[in-house]
């Protein structure tokens, strides 16, 4: 346990410390949210029809933003060679990547997504809604994107090539967590967030450190 | 006991570096791995690490030597030193103390890092750098140290707290493989010489165009 402590604790500083990147996706979720208002026109109407599908939409694309580094920096340095003969499998240390991958992107962007759908002229009623699918949809963003980024580790720039590879996994998340948000009956809608969810943390973890086996060679 | 290899052969990229590679390190004993660039030194003690597949036995203490085994009885330092830029040399070697078992304290004291243990790591030299990858090797015992040319960018100090590390760890019935091109003021017990043609042989016997097998 302590092994896995170290590993999700040097996780939270490096995000946190400079050049780490846990700012810049709420940042992007922020600013592609404020956007759209300019380009869709200021009638609260049109607006809320729209907002729960653009925040999703941003939520997707800010969580992808920070993913392609989360192998590669360690991929580089030779941490990841270490990593993989430390007492600790390659497949929990996939899952505390992504765990830390969702605490300094994902939650963050759970938490101001009350505040941008004001914005947008969310209906008050939805509000709760949008964030419960959030909370409940925004792990399977980290862990799938986290297979993505183990297969696409050992390649230069392959951040362009994870989004092709991560995006359309994301659709599932995406059709149940906006459906979540604007169904008059939220509750099944939310409820194959979670599952989707589920099925992702179980089986994320696998896929990504049998890519990342592959990778090392 | 210690490490014993048999048939060793190893791929790289579709082209077979290493061929039939045998030879044991007892407990207790050193051994230099020599050859020239591109003879499959590095490749060796990576597959030694167990991180690439390879063909033939690894044995430690006459078991076969799986994950398991490997992440408890060996230690690894290759050319990248596994250094995080963003933390302090302290918080390196922290983490991986945590991470490995150990105590912090004598790693950092043994490769003279005590007096820039506050330092962010990305304001270190070259020869820091090493240092701090090599104070790793210190934390948790591990009985079988594979060092890929660790004398690289060290100065005389140094490189005489790895001389004292190796010889220590010999003394404790520990055996190490260092690849290494230079003097590096360890006996060497036990010698492995990688010949470049060696290398090129295996690779031309693993290429049905080469070896004339299609002709």
């Amino acid at each position: 346990m302590s092994a896995a402590r170290a590993v999700l604790a040097r996780e939270l500083a490096l995000a946190l410390r400079s050049g780490g990147g846990a700012g810049l996706g709420l940042a992007f979720f922020v600013t592609a949210v404020l956007l759209v208002p300019f380009g869709v026109g200021p009638d609260p109407d049109r607006l809320s029809t729209v907002a729960a599908g653009t925040l999703w939409v941003a939520a997707l694309l800010a969580a992808l933003l920070s993913l392609d580094r989360l192998f590669q920096a360690d991929a580089e340095d030779g941490t990841l060679d270490q990593l993989a003969l430390a007492p600790l499998p390659l497949e929990a240390l996939v899952a505390l990547k992504a765990t830390g991958h969702w605490l300094t992107t994902g939650l963050p962007l759970v938490i101001a997504a009350p505040v941008l759908g004001v914005t947008l002229s969310l209906p008050p009623g939805a509000t709760p809604w949008l964030v419960a699918g959030l909370a409940l949809g925004t792990p399977a963003l980290s862990f799938l994107g986290a297979v993505g980024a183990a297969i696409t580790v050992g390649i230069r720039r392959g951040g362009l090539l994870l989004s092709i590879l991560v995006l359309p996994l994301y659709v599932p998340t995406l059709i149940f967590g906006a459906r979540a948000a604007t169904a008059t009956d939220p509750w099944p809608a939310l409820l194959l967030t979670g599952g989707v969810t589920l099925l992702v943390l179980a089986g994320a973890p696998f896929a990504a450190a049998a890519a990342l086996r592959v990778n090392l060679r | 006991m210690g490490l014993r290899v048999d048939a060793l052969s190893c791929a790289r990229g579709g082209r077979l570096v290493l061929r039939d590679l045998a030879f044991a390190v007892p407990d207790g004993q050193v051994a230099i791995l020599r050859g020239p660039n591109g003879a499959g030194k590095s490749t060796l003690l990576r597959a030694l690490a167990g991180l690439l597949p390879h063909g033939g036995v690894v044995e430690i203490d006459g078991q076969p030597a799986d994950r398991d085994a490997r992440s408890e009885l060996v230690a690894y330092a290759g050319h990248l030193d596994a250094v995080k830029p963003q933390l302090t040399v302290a918080e390196n070697v922290g983490f991986w103390a945590r991470l490995l078992g150990g105590d912090r304290g004598p790693a950092i004291a043994a490769f003279g890092l005590d007096r820039i243990a506050d330092r962010p790591a990305h304001l270190l030299s070259a020869g820091q750098r090493r240092r701090l990858g090599l104070a790793r090797l210190l934390l948790a015992p591990r009985r079988i140290w594979l060092l890929d040319e660790p004398t690289v960018a060290l100065d005389a100090d140094a490189m005489l707290a790895l001389l004292h590390a190796v010889r220590d760890h010999a003394a404790a019935g520990g055996t190490a493989v260092i690849a290494t091109h230079g003097p590096i003021g360890v006996p060497a017990d036990i010698r492995i010489e990688l010949s470049a043609e060696a290398a090129h042989a295996a690779e031309a016997a693993s290429d049905p165009f080469l070896a004339g097998s299609w002709a």
